[in-house]
Parts: C-alpha cells; structure tokens; sequence
C-alpha cells in the first residue's frame, strides 16, 4: 500500500470514528448545556440502540428501519425518563441527578441482558453497505465510509436545527438563562423532555452504527462512556462545535495512535485531555475558559 | 388591569413580602420606590411565577393567575423587564427578540420594534453580550414588547445607564403608556419615577406604606424622603 493510499484510508477510518463518538458526545453536551446533568446512562443509552437495532433489523430484515427506528423508540424512552422521573429533581443539587442517572445505567445493562442475553450478537451492515470500495488503488470498507458520510450529514443536520429552527432557537436561550426563557413564555419543561430525548436518541443512533464494527454486546457501555466524557470535556461542556472539534480530535488519536504507536494509544487521548485543561480548563470552547 | 391582592412570598425562614396590595387600572404607569431589600424585586417575580407566593392572590384583568408557572403568566400577557436586563449573550439581536415572539399579528411586530429602536436596527446581527448597557435595556425592552403584553413588568430599567438614555427610556415608557399597555416600574431613580408614573407607591419592609400622584408627592416629598426611602 503506498503511503498515500495509507494516509487516506487512516483518514477514513479517523473521520468514521469521529462520528461515532460525535453521536455519543453531541447528546451528553446538549443534555449538559441545557440541563446541567451529567447523563451517567448515556453509554447504557448507546448499548440499547445497538440492541433495539439489531431486534428491528431482524424482526424486519430492513436495516434502514432498524437505523430510524432505534433511536425514535430510544429518544422517546428518554423523553419518558425525565419526564416521569429527572424533572421532580431539578430544584435538587447535582448529586440527586448522578445517582438517578447512575441508577438508570444500570437498569438499561440489566434489562438488556435479560432481554438479549449476554452474548454479543453479530449485526450485520446491510448487503449495500457491505463491500469494499478502492481508494487510490486500496480496498476500503463501504460501511466506514457510510459512518463518515452519516456523521458529517448529522453534524450539519443538529447545526442546522439548532441555528434555523424555532425549536433551536428555544434550546439556545434556554441553555443560556432558563428563568429568562420561561419568562418569556416559553415551556423549559417541554422544552428539556426534548432535549434529553434527542440527547437519548443521538446516543442510541451511535449504538445502532456501531454494531456491525464492534457486535451487540454488554461491554458497549463501558468502553464508550469514558471517551464520551474525554469529548465534552475537551470540547467544553455544553457547546455543540466543542463536541465536533472534541470528537474529531480523539477519532483521529485513537486511529492514528492505534497504527503509530499501539502501546500508548490510550494514553494519548487522556494526555491531549491533559493538555486542553492545562491551556483552557473550560474545555476548547467551554464558558469556564 | 393588574391587581395584587395580600401577596406573601417567603425565603426559607425570611418572610419577604408581608400582604402587599396593589391595583393597577388599564393604561396607567405605577411606579413602585422603596430602599434596597424591601422586596420590589421579589414582587415583581412573584407576579411573575418565578418565586412561588406563600398566600394572596393576583390577577390579570378578570384571570387569576395565582401560582401559575411562568410561561403561562407570560402567555396570559405580563412581559418581564428584569433587574440586569438578563440579555442572552450568545444570542443575536434579532434572536433575542424572537425568542418572545409568540403570535401573528402582534402590535409590536419586530419592523415596527426596529424602528422604535433604531440604534437595535444597527446592531441587528451583533450578539447581546456585545451591546451596551443602553442598548441592553432597550433590546430588553424590545423582547418584552414583541409578545404584545397587557402588562409590563420593568425591575429598575435605569439602572447604571447615562442621564441621556435614561431620558429615551422615558421616552419609550410614555410612549407604551399612549399604547394602553399598563406598567408597573420598579426604580430607585426617583426623577424617572416621578417624571413617568400616574402613580407612586412605596414599599417598606414587605409592604406597601405609601401612595400618591407624583403631584402630591412632590408636596410630601419633605417628610415622605427621609422616613420612607432615603438610608
């Protein structure tokens, strides 16, 4: 493989894992941002849109519906969550929240593996999705370069949405002084139930991508909770441009670390964390900073 | 058009306001005075359903909006006009304003907000953190007027703003007045109280001891000042 052809495929490759970790992060700041809760369930969240996927693409056989579908009935299982449970707790401090959200984490690992089993199921990309294609002479994996292309198409989607629409608007003024925004007549409490949905389904959405790459499986997780919390804080707590920049910087030290230098590729993404708090403790564009 | 009857608010152990009892007919500016923590500021987010009421009524025209959350009060047609303006920093101008838009059909429809203010129309696409204190308030102002309110809630408007902006915001004040919104100010600046109201109230450690036309206050001033407001 020549050197350019390498680099393309590690770019690929990097961008692919950007975007899953984008999903996961981008939900944890909004739900941050407007609600200032640290969602300890968000990777359990992830591991059941994996799950409820690959129930919905086998019941189907349409892995397009199990892509839609997943992070619809998660983001509404979210929704239900603060909705019948988070909002009685919002005149409490942050504690009450880690605990609950804690707790959820490890209801939804429970009920997962009481439902599914705790063998990772195999999820497979559908047959579209499946090949290869050659980049500069190389062979390449479609379904990488569909994660690529998904996570740029979201990422612009949720910038869209939060710039032009009513309802981003709304979010907006929200994250930025509630009492103001619900003075001014608008339903912070409708508009939070949203949020944490979409948070939720943003989260399941990254399970569901990220199932034919890594299986369905218990351990989901647990691996991915640690780099979405590396994402915000890297990003800045709370903003939706930190988390794309955050995303992308750890997608790409974790691809470029893993084929480079293998033995420290862990210890990169915590030593670029280091480095951010050292320059910006608030994070790259955090309010703090 | 507004009416308070026997307000009660508590902070934990701290019993703020003690009965207060306020009547505000359609179209009239009333101006409430007081020394600072006697509790204006806490009335007026009382009214507004951002301090829950321990007893007492209050309601909008024949509406009792006792213990309504905010968003309901805002929607029923109170605008708040907060102590700091509470301007969104990242938010543009425009989107500041939007964000209290609710209806087609507004008297107050964001053209004619922009010509109101035209020093808002220059700054249309600048972020509120990069506006004056001066432009701050009227952007505030602006925000609350766009969702065509029947009363205006303004918690000391004057604050830190030069003499020459405080004489446009009575300006402006005069000018909702003309309009038939009704309007309860909050000031401690007594000349914009005295130069806009129909109507001076002071309050005095939860409640309301006093009440005149500026008229009869200026008569009183003497013996009301020092006992009343002054420290």
């Amino acid at each position: 493989m020549s050197t350019l052809a390498l680099l393309l495929s590690q770019f690929v490759d990097a961008l692919s894992q950007s975007a899953l970790l984008f999903f996961l992060g981008v939900g944890l700041t909004l739900i941050f941002g407007l609600m200032r809760i640290v969602n300890f369930a968000h990777g359990a969240l992830y591991m059941l849109g994996a799950f409820v996927g690959y129930s919905l693409g086998t019941w189907s056989g349409n892995y397009w519906l199990a892509l839609a579908g997943a992070p619809l009935l998660v983001g509404l299982f979210g929704t239900a969550f603060e909705f019948s449970i988070l909002r009685r707790l919002y005149r409490r401090d942050a504690h009450a929240f880690l605990m609950v959200t804690f707790g959820l984490a490890l209801v939804v690992g429970e009920a997962v593996r009481l439902t599914w089993g705790s063998d990772a199921l195999k999820v497979a990309a559908p047959p579209v999705l499946s090949g290869v294609v050659f980049l500069l002479d190389e062979p390449f994996p479609v379904y990488r370069l569909f994660l690529a292309a998904t996570g740029i198409v979201v990422a612009v989607a949720i910038w869209q949405f939060l710039e032009r629409s009513r309802l981003g608007l709304l979010i907006r003024a929200t994250s930025q002084n509630a009492d103001m925004a619900n003075a001014l007549g608008v339903d912070i409490k409708l508009i939070r139930s949203c949020v944490f949905g979409i948070g939720c389904g943003l989260a399941a959405l990254g399970g569901v991508l990220a199932a034919p790459l890594v299986t369905a499986s218990n351990g989901m997780a647990a691996t991915v909770i640690i780099d979405a919390f590396v994402i915000v804080i890297i990003g800045g707590m709370g903003s939706f441009l930190g988390s794309l920049i955050g995303a992308l910087l750890i997608g790409f030290v974790q691809v470029f670390g893993n084929y480079y230098a293998p033995d420290f590729a862990l210890a990169f993404m915590y030593l670029v964390m280091l480095a951010v708090l050292v320059v910006r403790p608030g994070g790259l564009l955090g309010k703090e900073a | 058009m507004l009416r308070i009857e026997g307000m009660n608010t508590h902070y934990g152990a701290s019993h703020v306001l003690q009965g207060v009892d306020l009547d505000m007919p359609q179209g009239r500016i009333s101006a409430v005075l007081g020394r600072n923590g006697v509790g204006k500021t806490t009335m007026v987010k009382t009214i507004m359903g951002l301090v829950v009421q321990s007893g007492g009524r209050v309601h909008v025209g024949s509406t009792d909006i006792t213990g309504w959350p905010p968003h309901r009060v805002a929607r029923e047609g109170v605008a708040y006009v907060p102590e700091g303006r509470l301007i969104f920093p990242d938010l543009t101008v425009i989107e500041n304003i939007q964000v209290g838009e609710r209806k087609a059909g507004s008297a107050w429809p964001l053209a004619r907000l922009l010509e109101l203010f035209p020093s808002l129309r220059e700054r249309a696409a600048n972020r509120g953190s990069q506006l004056s204190g001066g432009e701050q308030q009227m952007l505030a102002i602006a925000r609350a007027l766009v969702s065509d309110p029947k009363v205006m809630l303004l918690d000391e408007p004057s604050q830190g703003l030069a003499p020459l902006v405080v004489r446009e915001l009575a300006r402006v004040i005069r000018l909702l007045r003309e309009e038939g919104v009704t309007i309860l100010l909050v000031e401690q600046n007594m000349k914009l109280a005295e130069a806009v109201a129909d109507e001076l109230h002071i309050m005095v450690k939860g409640r309301m001891v006093y009440r005149a036309t500026p008229a009869v206050f200026r008569a009183e001033e003497e013996t009301i000042r020092p006992r009343f407001l002054t420290v």
